[in-house]
């Protein structure tokens, strides 16, 4: 018999990258994934690749949800996957990002690392179903 | 222990955030092994000086909590953190928010950050925190605070894992009668009276001094200090509050005497779950528990009874170990 039980959460982290102010968004999906629940870690406005990489590796997240608005996505996601890797941490974090990303930089920021990309208009049982079928076993 | 625990073990001592960070996780989910773990960490641990603090929802934990770490990284030492916030009773799911006002050391990763959600369990939240802190130490880090909302059973549990326990305050948070009742006031070493800038803080320092008149505490007479946490304004008569509780629990044996505290009721709560688990076992064995409970609403047997039946066989087996004791 065990003595141990495994109680596991899968553990979200919620980033807005960037200049960008608005995180209504942020906010509906940290709810929903709340509701869900998921854990998730918020990690609030105008945050550098640095410090999404750090919250990130300190709190050993399953999952990556950036939000992003600014059309800065090019430039910074790619910085962020750097920094996972820097720390053995890419392997095993699902990447996910949410905001206004045009169609034609979708396969390049996938192609960069990302899992998924959800656009305006995704209803949020989708992101949460694919939040849970593809959370990294750890 | 399994090789790829026997790695995280090294990987750790070794100075690998990750591996930090990957063994605090296995500690909360209690993955398979994650005692054995733990065990490893033990022997590698003793140095870190814990800090809880705690205080009601709004009253600027987290906004202090990042000043003291950037004043001891700006010291050269290395800061741990964690932060514990409610989960929902319903769906066990949490907003983690602390971490927004960790401003001052973002991107430093000598400021280790870790959010724990209370994961609606009382007794394991304080086991869990207990054996992160020992991560923490094990990994090397001088400093560890340990943040959680005084509402209930956290600020107990934060009494027994922290060397140091602060309470904070705000001006106006409540008339003379809440600071009589017990709890809060019975667990600080330091007060803090935050926000200290807001009208009413004179008076809110006043009733606490009164309350805490002829507490008994050992020798430590319970410390006021106001501070302004969005500032900074204050923090270094906090700073000193903290080193002169330290030097009062090392040169009076208190510190000692609270880790040995500590540890007796870390083994009872392990013995407590271990046991609990082989009864469980034992009520599976005899039918589950439905069929013993459809037993005494028919009234064949009562709870007294069911209760004697399952236990009777553990002790049957210790009191055989008293008469013939094996070798241990």
């Amino acid at each position: 018999m065990s003595v141990e039980e495994d109680q596991r959460a899968i553990r979200c982290l919620v980033a807005k990258v960037g200049l960008d102010g608005h995180d209504r968004g942020a906010h509906v999906i940290s709810r929903a994934f709340r509701d869900a629940g998921f854990e998730v870690i918020y990690s609030g406005l105008h945050n550098a690749p640095d410090e999404i990489v750090q919250a990130a590796v300190q709190e050993d997240v399953d999952v990556l949800g950036i939000s992003i608005l600014s059309g800065a996505h090019n430039t910074l996601v790619p910085k962020i996957v750097a920094g996972l890797e820097e720390y053995g941490a890419f392997e095993d974090t699902l990447i996910i990002l949410g905001g206004v990303i045009p169609d034609k930089d979708k396969e390049p920021l996938q192609e960069a690392g990302v899992d998924a990309i959800f656009g305006p208009g995704t209803p949020m049982s989708e992101t949460i179903e694919f939040v849970r079928e593809n959370a990294p076993e750890r | 222990m399994s090789s790829p625990d026997a790695d995280l073990v090294e990987n750790l001592l070794d100075g690998q955030y990750r591996a930090l960070a990957r063994a605090i996780t296995r500690i909360e989910n209690r993955s398979p092994g994650y005692r054995d773990l733990v065990a490893a960490l033990h022997e590698h641990t003793g140095d870190a000086e814990v800090i809880g603090i705690t205080g009601s929802p709004g009253a600027g934990k987290s906004t202090l909590v990042d000043k003291l770490a950037k004043s001891y990284r700006d010291e050269g030492l290395t800061v741990g953190v964690i932060a514990v916030d409610p989960s929902s009773p319903y769906t066990g799911g949490a907003v983690l928010g602390d971490r927004i006002r960790m401003a001052s050391t973002t991107g430093d990763m000598d400021t280790f950050v870790r959010s724990m959600s209370a994961r609606g369990q009382l007794g394991g939240l304080s086991t869990a925190t207990g054996d992160a802190i020992t991560a923490f130490d094990a990994f090397g880090i001088d400093r560890v605070i340990v943040e959680t909302v005084g509402a209930g059973q956290n600020e107990v549990d934060i009494v027994r894992t922290a060397d140091t326990v602060a309470v904070l305050v705000q001006p106006e948070s409540g008339d003379d009668i809440q600071m009589l009742k017990a709890g809060i006031l019975e667990i600080g070493d330091v007060f803090v009276v935050n926000k200290a800038d807001m009208a009413g803080a004179d008076r809110t320092v006043k009733q606490l001094s009164e309350m805490l008149e002829g507490r008994d505490n050992g020798e430590w007479t319970p410390e006021i200090v106001e501070t302004v946490a969005t500032s900074g304004e204050g923090l270094s008569d906090l700073l000193d509050a903290f080193s002169a509780h330290r030097e009062f629990l090392e040169t009076s044996g208190a510190l000692e005497e609270k880790a040995r505290t500590r540890y007796a009721e870390e083994v009872r709560t392990l013995l407590r779950e271990d046991a609990g688990r082989l009864l469980e076992g034992e009520i599976e064995r005899r039918g589950g528990i439905e069929e013993l409970v459809d037993r005494i609403v028919a009234r064949e047997t009562d709870p007294y009874t069911v209760a004697d039946g399952i236990i009777e066989p553990l002790a049957e087996c210790l009191a055989r170990e008293e008469a013939e004791p094996s070798p241990r």
